[in-house]
């Protein structure tokens, strides 16, 4: 089981995402992950897919509809997985 | 941006992705000849992109009953099976199901869409559970948002995967609807469903199979997957489609289980819409009267596949999982799909083309659906036309 705090997962998205920027493009919680990143939803479908194997979690798809921001996606990562605590 | 400027950017798009030519979605048909053949533009073009499994779109006996049907009890009904539009056909079509499946009860819906739609959000509400297999159709996604459920996915019938989620429910799997399909429409692959029952009997869920494109093509009498693997009172709920091997419109759901009749009661996609026509439903009832008997139909719509899916393969197309009515070829860009899809309309062949976000992965697909009133030379034809466009494409 991976113990971890909303920052460690901020952080993990962060470094992960950087392959969906450009070269100069920082990465921060309020990047917008459709619009400042080049991800369509199959990429988007595909990269939860590794974020709940990663946390052993699993993310409902309706759960996505409020999640705009680096920082949603890890409040949402961080909240699921400690309700399966 | 408002909203009918976001109607134009994907309208741009969509033009960027299909540039010139005739469009591939919702070619326009001026006459259709049989089941294998039609005119398109001013060709005759052979069809090899229906759901007509087994070529029973033309069957005289179904005709007949569609025009004694429509002198009977007219073109439509005007209303819903709570109202006004539960007419005898109905109610013996739903019999006829039942019995055909040996279940205790059948639901017939306007749509297969809507088959989906009406039994997903009747059973499942906010709190519960709904595990889909990530290749799932459109009508099963649609059917899960609309029930207010959450909604988890699984690796296309990665049955470690499914595990691992059930897992992770904990008691919630107990609330939980697994939905996969017997055939899937995409790769034309089959579900592992013995897995999947173990597994959903280990993890005390529901299972929902979806047979609409393996009704009349797999099992004895075409029951479908659960019947080919003999599982059939494993499976809670099964639902299928009129529009495929029936060559119909409508849907159905069949159950043992006693609370499938209270969906009439709770379903919006049942209630609130027309019941099928009176023709669609006598067309229906014999036309399942021949698809139960279509054994050999059923063995010619497997011989040609088979002939089809070992060509392709032997030529060099990266095809699906496994041998069936749907062929999918799959390759790497919508360039190599779009060339490939012009190229067999160009020789008179109509197949279906399949675009990101649409197929799997990211790929592209043209996809080929057989019937078993393809002849040996249409698929021979059909053969030497991939044969001899493999080398521009690929």
């Amino acid at each position: 089981m991976v113990e971890i705090n909303r920052e460690d997962i901020l952080d993990l998205l962060c470094r992960r995402l950087a392959s969906f920027a450009n070269t100069e493009q920082e990465i921060t919680p309020e990047t917008n992950l459709i619009t400042q990143l080049a991800i369509d939803s199959i990429k988007l479908l595909n990269l939860i897919m590794e974020l709940e194997d990663h946390f052993d979690i699993s993310i409902p798809l309706n759960a996505l509809t409020d999640v705009v921001t680096v920082y949603d996606l890890a409040n949402l990562i961080y909240r699921i997985k400690s309700d399966s605590k | 941006m408002n909203l009918l400027e976001k109607l134009d950017a994907a309208a741009a798009a969509r033009k960027a992705q299909l540039p010139t030519g005739l469009s591939a979605f919702g070619i326009p048909i001026e006459e259709i000849y049989s089941p294998t053949e039609a005119k398109i533009g001013e060709r005759r073009i052979l069809l090899l992109g229906t759901n007509n499994y087994l070529g029973l779109s033309f069957a005289p006996e179904c005709r007949e009953a569609a025009h004694e049907a429509i002198d009977k009890e007219g073109t439509g009904t005007t209303g819903s099976r709570m109202a006004n539009g539960n007419y005898s056909g109905h109610r013996a079509l739903e019999m006829e199901f039942a019995e055909f499946y040996q279940c205790r009860s059948c639901i017939v819906f306007t749509t297969g869409y809507q088959a989906n739609l009406g039994t997903i959000s009747g059973l499942i509400g906010a709190g519960d559970v709904a595990l889909i297999d990530g290749d799932s159709h459109a009508s099963i996604y649609d059917g899960c948002i609309l029930s207010g459920a959450d909604i988890i996915r699984f690796r296309h019938n990665d049955m470690a995967d499914l595990e691992k989620r059930l897992r992770r429910l904990g008691e919630r799997s107990k609330n939980t609807l697994i939905i996969i399909e017997g055939i899937y429409s995409m790769l034309g692959d089959q579900a592992p469903l013995a897995e999947i029952v173990n597994l959903k009997n280990a993890y005390g869920s529901t299972l929902l199979l979806d047979e609409a494109h393996s009704l009349g093509v797999l099992g004895e009498t075409g029951q479908g997957l659960a019947e080919k693997t003999k599982l059939s009172s494993e499976v809670d709920f099964i639902t299928g489609t009129f529009s495929k091997s029936l060559c119909g419109i409508g849907g159905y759901c069949v159950s043992n289980h006693p609370q499938l009749d209270q969906l009439r009661y709770v379903s919006h996609p049942y209630i609130f819409t027309a019941s099928p026509s009176p023709a669609t439903i006598a067309a229906t009832r014999v036309a399942l009267r021949l698809l139960r008997n279509g054994s050999k139909l059923r063995e010619q719509l497997w011989k040609n596949a088979q002939q089809l899916y070992s060509h392709l393969k032997m030529v060099g197309y990266q095809v699906g999982p496994e041998p069936g009515p749907v062929v999918a070829t799959i390759l790497d860009n919508p360039q190599q799909a779009l060339a490939l899809w012009n190229g067999l309309l160009e020789n008179n062949i109509y197949v279906n083309l399949i675009l990101p976000p649409a197929a799997p992965e990211g790929k592209s697909l043209v996809r080929c659906s057989v019937n078993a009133a393809h002849t040996a030379e249409q698929i021979e034809y059909v053969c030497q036309t991939f044969s001899k466009l493999y080398p521009s494409i690929i």
